[in-house]
């Protein structure tokens, strides 16, 4: 990206003032280096956002952000009601509720070796994965409401899982206001047979080891020191939420003329808070929600299991559980006034401050956990929400590393047995159907994560804690 | 990646383009149907080679939109419904348009991962960089970008 494009203020943040049809100003978190290597459609979509009714305050960029559909991946705005504000499906995107969950095993690292490749084995064979797998719990329409209404809340009600996770997970595992019956039959059957699946792509099941440990006050209260051994599950909403926001995408696309709303890009798709496409999506969503927390709550239930048998003396307890597709209701200071907002977060993870009420008693004191998936070759990160946050970008950080390479470039770039055999050469043990998949998410093709949570500290958006690394990888 | 006939382009043909975190799916056709079903082609590829599908199997697809970019996005989704609905994948195609309607036809058989190796699933198709067209040597250019 061009930096005479934007106008500097402080080291890590980056504004783009308002002009043309832009209500509110954009403002970019991240290094020099990183904005450098940004691609210059991430401006355009930064501002493209500003131009939407009802956006308050500005529109924002974490440091991961990249290319996106109408939103950059990593971008975050908020909408306010009363002032015609808008909800997007755009602005969610595709996979509603992908997020990641970490775990601690209460084992450390010494505890692996022995065992390592029988855990890689079976968290591979019974954990489904990849294009066309199918999860052993299988939905009646009776049931696939339930869930939709009632997300980890409901899978922890059928068995999977322990009822003390619910209250580790945003939303204590149970978003309210969810419709099932604005879900399409379409959605529904597309995710029949998907519960407890991880997907494809960039999802993953990482046993990982925590190397580093930043600030042990913080850590002790996360139960997390250097040497441990934790889980990490990543993945999302499956079919359904794909189909939401396919099909909602469209009636917006379709419906905009008719609010008056000029899309500067169809992508960006959305319709009023107070309009009845709109409530009718916040409805599908939030049930689209509600799937991804269920899935992933399915999911922790079966490593348990595998656990369970080759590691019995293990305890798996939940860190945290944050989503990075979303539009959730939430009360922000705007000059100096609560309102009462529509935040949406593509590819952004939320971090709320120490304090705040929405973070489970235990860890309210130092902020809310914020995790940061990176690739099967390098490092993921435990951040943890600051007071800044808050009023930085609507306490929100960036969640991951972000793609730096496209698929078709990698593909040619490596081969997946290839991907393999070098990261077992370094201790990591990669699982997948997809020799193919292995390349196009070979740890090459994206950026560096550390610079990404560097950034993410340095501008205060949260501060990181721990930093842990792969040692068994099941890819989709 | 593109088809084995991409670069005659006297012939229907699919390629793709880079996206920064997905990948794009152009068809090209001496007519519009012929983009649309080398799109289909296009998508698949994203998943797994087409050589490598059996078309033994058939799956009829229809769709309606008000126009032909929005159609070819709706195409593009009804083939990912099928694909994720039926576990399968597809290497022929056949489509008629009347008026602002597609009727189609997919041939395909259901995934063997150990065969096929699906590579990623595709989530949607999405209005980026989305245009149905004819170049100026009158071929018809469908494309869009995909989520993967």
């Amino acid at each position: 990206m061009d930096l005479n494009l934007l106008k500097r203020h402080g080291r890590d943040e980056w504004h783009i003032s308002p002009r043309g049809k832009m209500r509110v100003p954009g403002v970019i978190y991240a290094t020099e280096s990183l904005i450098h290597d940004m691609d210059e459609k991430v401006y355009e979509q930064v501002t493209n956002v500003a131009t939407l009714p009802g956006i308050v305050q500005a529109s924002y960029a974490m440091p991961d952000a990249h290319w996106g559909y109408g939103f950059p991946i990593g971008g975050v705005a908020a909408f306010d009601p009363d002032l015609g504000g808008v909800v997007s499906a755009g602005g969610v995107g595709f996979d509603i509720s992908c997020g990641v969950r970490l775990l601690r095993t209460g084992l450390t690292v010494e505890d692996l070796p022995a065992v390592k490749e029988l855990l890689a084995e079976a968290l591979f064979h019974r954990i489904p994965a990849g294009v066309g797998s199918t999860g052993l719990v299988h939905l009646d329409k009776h049931e696939m409401d339930a869930m939709l209404a009632g997300g980890a809340k409901w899978a922890v009600g059928k068995g999977y899982g322990l009822h003390e996770d619910l209250e580790f997970i945003e939303e204590h595992g149970c978003m309210a206001g969810a419709k099932p019956e604005n879900v399409s039959d379409h959605a529904k059957k597309r995710q029949q047979d998907e519960m407890g699946t991880l997907g494809s792509g960039n999802h993953y099941l990482e046993v990982q080891q925590v190397v580093k440990v930043f600030e042990t006050d913080v850590g002790a209260v996360f139960g997390v020191r250097e040497g441990d051994l934790v889980v990490s599950i990543h993945c999302g909403s499956r079919g359904l939420g794909h189909q939401i926001g396919t099909e909602f995408l469209k009636s917006m696309v379709t419906s905009a003329a008719r609010h008056h709303i000029e899309l500067p890009d169809r992508e960006l798709a959305c319709a009023p808070i107070n309009s009845e496409v709109g409530q009718e999506y916040l409805g599908a969503m939030r049930a689209g929600i509600n799937c991804a927390l269920a899935n992933r709550q399915i999911v922790t239930h079966l490593v348990r299991d595998v656990f369970a048998d080759i590691l019995p003396q293990a305890t798996l307890s939940l860190l945290y559980d944050v989503s990075h597709n979303t539009c959730k209701v939430e009360e922000h200071r705007i000059d100096g006034t609560p309102t009462r907002l529509f935040v949406h977060r593509k590819g952004a993870t939320r971090a709320f401050g120490p304090g705040h009420p929405d973070i489970p008693p235990a860890l309210r004191a130092v902020g809310q956990p914020v995790l940061i998936g990176g690739t099967m070759g390098t490092a993921s990160y435990v951040l943890v929400g600051t007071e800044e946050s808050m009023a930085l970008a609507f306490g929100s950080a960036c969640h991951g590393a972000g793609r730096s390479m496209s698929r078709h470039q990698a593909l040619r770039q490596w081969h997946g047995r290839e991907v393999v055999k070098d990261l077992a050469g370094r201790g990591i043990l990669i699982r997948s159907p997809s020799m193919r998949g292995v390349a196009e998410e070979a740890p090459g093709a994206y950026k560096d994560v550390s610079e990404v949570v560097d950034a993410a500290d340095d501008a205060k958006l949260a501060k990181k804690i721990a930093r842990l690394e792969p040692l068994v990888c099941v890819k989709g | 990646m593109q088809s084995p006939s991409s670069e005659m382009v006297h012939d229907n043909s699919w390629e793709h383009f880079p996206h920064e975190a997905d990948i794009g799916v152009r068809g090209i056709g001496m007519t519009k149907e012929a983009a649309f079903e080398q799109t289909g082609l296009a998508l698949t590829a994203v998943i797994t080679e087409p050589t490598s599908v059996a078309p033994t199997q058939t799956v009829s697809i229809t769709c309606e939109a008000p126009d032909d970019e929005l159609l070819l996005v709706d195409w593009l989704n009804a083939l990912v419904y099928e694909m994720a609905t039926r576990k399968m994948l597809f290497s022929r195609f056949t489509v008629r348009f009347n008026d602002h309607s597609l009727n189609a036809t997919a041939w395909g058989e259901a995934i063997e991962v150990a065969r096929h190796q699906p590579a990623v699933e595709v989530k949607g198709a999405t209005y980026t960089q989305l245009s149905v067209k004819r170049d100026e040597q009158g071929h018809w250019i469908a494309q869009c970008v995909v989520d993967v």
